[in-house]
C-alpha cells in the first residue's frame, strides 16, 4: 500500500501535512456547526443534506464543475426544497425520511449513469483523505473558515433562534433568516469535508464531537470550543490509527470520536460529584 | 391620548381554510394591563403571534409604535438537555446588561441564586420566574405573557400575579397577559377582553371581596391578586360547541 510505504519515513513531509491539515480544517467547522445541529434538533436534516452531497458529486461529474461547487449547490438545492416544504407539510419527520434515503439513492443512480467517466464510489461515501492535494486543503479551509464565519457573525440570533423561535421573534429577530444562515454553513461544510470523510460519515463527525462537547460546557460557548478540540483530537487520532493498522481514514477518525465520547462519559461519570 | 403600543384594526386570520380571528379591533396604551382570556381554540394564542410577528394576519393592519421594545414570555420552553445553558447566559442572550442588573433582576423576580443553575434542570416555577426576568431585562415597554401561569396551582398562580404587579410598578412596563382561565384573572388588569374568533365582551374585573365564600373559592394567601371577571354576551356560541358566560 501506498501509505505504508509513505508512512515508512518518519520524518513530517508534505504528504502528512496536507493530510493533518485537510482532516483539522474539516474538525475545527465539524465541532461548532454540530452543536448546532444537536441544539436545534436537526440531526436528520444534516443526514440529508449530505446524503445529498452524493448527488452532488454526479452533478459535478457530469457537468464538469468543480466537486466542491457541485455539491455546494446540490446540498443548497435539497435544503430549499425542504425549508420551503416544511411550511406546508406537517410531517417533517416523514418528508426528511424521504429526501434523505432519496438524496442517498439518486446520487448513487446518478453516478452509475455517468458513462465513461471513472468514479471511484467508496471515496465519496466514506472520504479518501490521502488522496487530498493543495488545492484540496484550500477549499476544505476556505470552507471551514467560511462556515466558522457565518457562525460567529450571527451567534447571538443564531443561539436565541435555536431555543426558541416565537422568542426569537418578540426580540425582533428573523428565525427564518437563521434557519438559512444555519444551512448555508452546513451545506459549505459538507461539501467541504465530502473528500475527507465522505457523504455517510460527514453527520458522524457533526454529532459525535458535539456531544462530547455537552459533558464539558455548561455554556453553549464552551460546549462549540470543546466540540471543536474533540473533533480536531478525533482526527488526529483516527488519522494516526488509519496509518499504524492501514484502516479506512474517514471511518477510523468516526471511530476516534466515538472513543473520545465514550471515554470522556466515563471520566465524568466518575468525578463528577453526584 | 397617546399613541397606543401596539393596534390592531379588524385583524382577521385564516388559517388551513378555517377562520380563527375575524374584525379584531384592538390597541395597548403604555402602563396598561390587559387580560385576554378565552376558551381553547379561540385564537387568543393565533392573536398573540399576529401581535408578536410569529404569524402573518391575512386581514387587516396591526401597527406598532416604532422600535416598540417588546418582552415576551412564552407558555414553556423546550429546552433538552443537549442544549448547556446556564440561567445568567440565557440572561444575557436578552439584552446588553451588566452582572449587577442580571443580578438585581434574579432578586427581583425571587430566584436570586439562579444565575449559575442550567436551565434545563429549573422547576417550573422557577422557569416561569427566569423567562420573566429574561423577558424584562431588555426594559421592555410592552410585556406579553402567553399563558405564563398555566401549570401553577392556585397560590402559585397569585404569587406570580402578585410579582408581575409589582415588577410593572418599577418598571412602568404595559402588560398584555393571555389566559385560558375565564372568570379568575389578575386583579390588577385595567380590561379584560373576551376573544373567542373576535371580541366578545370587554370589561373590568371585579376585585374578589373579603367574603367567606371568595375565600374559599380562591383559597387563602391570595392576597387580592385574583379578581372576577363577569362576561356580558349578546351572543352565544352554541353553534361552535363552547358557549359560556
Amino acid at each position: 500500500m501506498i501509505t505504508t510505504m509513505i508512512m515508512r519515513g518518519i520524518r513530517m513531509d508534505e504528504f502528512l501535512w496536507r493530510v493533518v491539515l485537510a482532516a483539522t480544517g474539516v474538525a475545527l467547522a465539524a465541532g461548532p456547526l454540530g452543536c448546532f445541529v444537536v441544539w436545534r434538533r436537526m440531526v436528520y436534516f444534516g443526514d440529508t443534506i449530505s446524503h445529498a452531497a452524493l448527488l452532488g458529486v454526479a452533478f459535478a461529474l457530469a457537468s464538469g464543475l468543480p466537486v466542491f461547487l457541485g455539491v455546494l449547490l446540490c446540498a443548497l438545492a435539497i435544503a430549499a426544497v425542504i425549508l420551503l416544504a416544511e411550511g406546508r407539510l406537517h410531517h417533517t419527520d416523514t418528508l426528511l425520511g424521504v429526501s434523505a434515503h432519496s438524496a442517498l439513492a439518486l446520487g448513487l443512480v446518478a453516478v452509475a449513469f455517468l458513462n465513461g467517466v471513472k468514479v471511484d464510489l467508496m471515496s465519496y461515501l466514506i472520504g479518501d483523505i490521502l488522496a487530498v492535494n493543495w488545492q484540496d486543503v484550500a477549499v476544505v479551509w476556505t470552507g471551514a473558515i467560511g462556515c466558522l464565519g457565518l457562525l460567529i457573525w450571527r451567534w447571538r440570533p443564531l443561539l436565541v433562534s435555536s431555543l426558541d423561535r416565537e422568542m426569537a421573534l418578540a426580540h425582533g429577530q428573523n428565525p427564518r433568516k437563521e434557519s438559512i444562515i444555519f444551512t448555508l454553513a452546513l451545506a459549505i461544510l459538507v461539501a467541504a469535508a465530502i473528500k475527507v470523510v465522505g457523504a455517510l460519515l460527514i453527520t458522524a463527525l457533526l454529532i459525535i464531537p458535539a456531544a462530547t462537547g455537552r459533558l464539558g460546557g455548561n455554556t453553549p460557548e464552551k460546549m462549540a470550543v470543546m466540540a471543536a478540540l474533540a473533533a480536531v483530537l478525533a482526527a488526529l487520532l483516527g488519522l494516526f490509527g488509519s496509518f499504524q493498522w492501514d484502516t479506512p481514514t474517514g471511518p477510523s477518525v468516526v471511530v476516534a470520536a466515538l472513543f473520545l465520547l465514550i471515554l470522556a462519559s466515563l471520566v465524568t461519570r466518575i468525578f463528577r460529584p453526584r | 391620548m397617546s399613541a397606543p403600543l401596539i393596534e390592531t384594526e379588524n385583524l382577521g386570520l385564516t388559517y388551513n381554510g378555517r377562520q380563527v380571528l375575524h374584525h379584531v379591533d384592538f390597541a395597548i396604551q403604555g402602563g396598561e394591563i390587559v387580560t385576554i382570556v378565552g376558551p381553547n381554540g379561540s385564537g387568543k394564542s393565533s392573536f398573540l403571534k399576529c401581535l408578536i410577528g410569529a404569524v402573518q394576519p391575512t386581514e387587516g393592519h396591526i401597527r406598532r409604535k416604532p422600535g416598540l421594545r417588546m418582552g415576551y414570555v412564552p407558555q414553556k420552553l423546550h429546552l433538552d438537555q443537549a442544549f448547556p445553558m446556564s440561567v445568567d447566559r440565557f440572561l444575557r442572550l436578552a439584552a446588553k446588561s451588566t452582572a449587577s442588573e442580571r443580578a438585581a433582576m434574579l432578586k427581583r423576580v425571587g430566584v436570586s441564586d439562579a444565575s449559575g443553575w442550567q436551565m434545563a434542570a429549573l422547576s417550573g416555577g422557577q422557569l416561569q420566574r427566569v423567562l420573566l426576568a429574561h423577558a424584562l431585562i431588555g426594559k421592555p415597554e410592552l410585556l406579553v405573557l402567553d399563558e405564563a401561569a398555566q401549570g401553577l396551582d392556585q397560590p402559585a398562580v397569585a404569587g406570580f400575579y402578585r410579582l408581575i404587579e409589582d415588577v410593572r410598578r418599577k418598571l412602568h412596563c404595559a402588560i398584555l397577559m393571555v389566559s385560558h382561565d375565564l372568570h379568575v384573572v389578575m386583579s390588577a388588569s385595567d380590561r379584560v377582553i373576551c376573544l373567542n374568533g373576535h371580541v366578545c365582551c370587554e370589561g373590568t374585573p371585579t376585585v374578589v371581596s373579603e367574603a367567606p365564600e371568595y375565600q374559599r373559592l380562591f383559597g387563602h394567601g391570595t392576597e387580592g391578586a385574583l379578581a372576577l371577571y363577569q362576561h356580558h354576551h349578546d351572543h352565544d356560541h352554541d353553534h361552535a360547541g363552547h358557549s359560556h358566560g
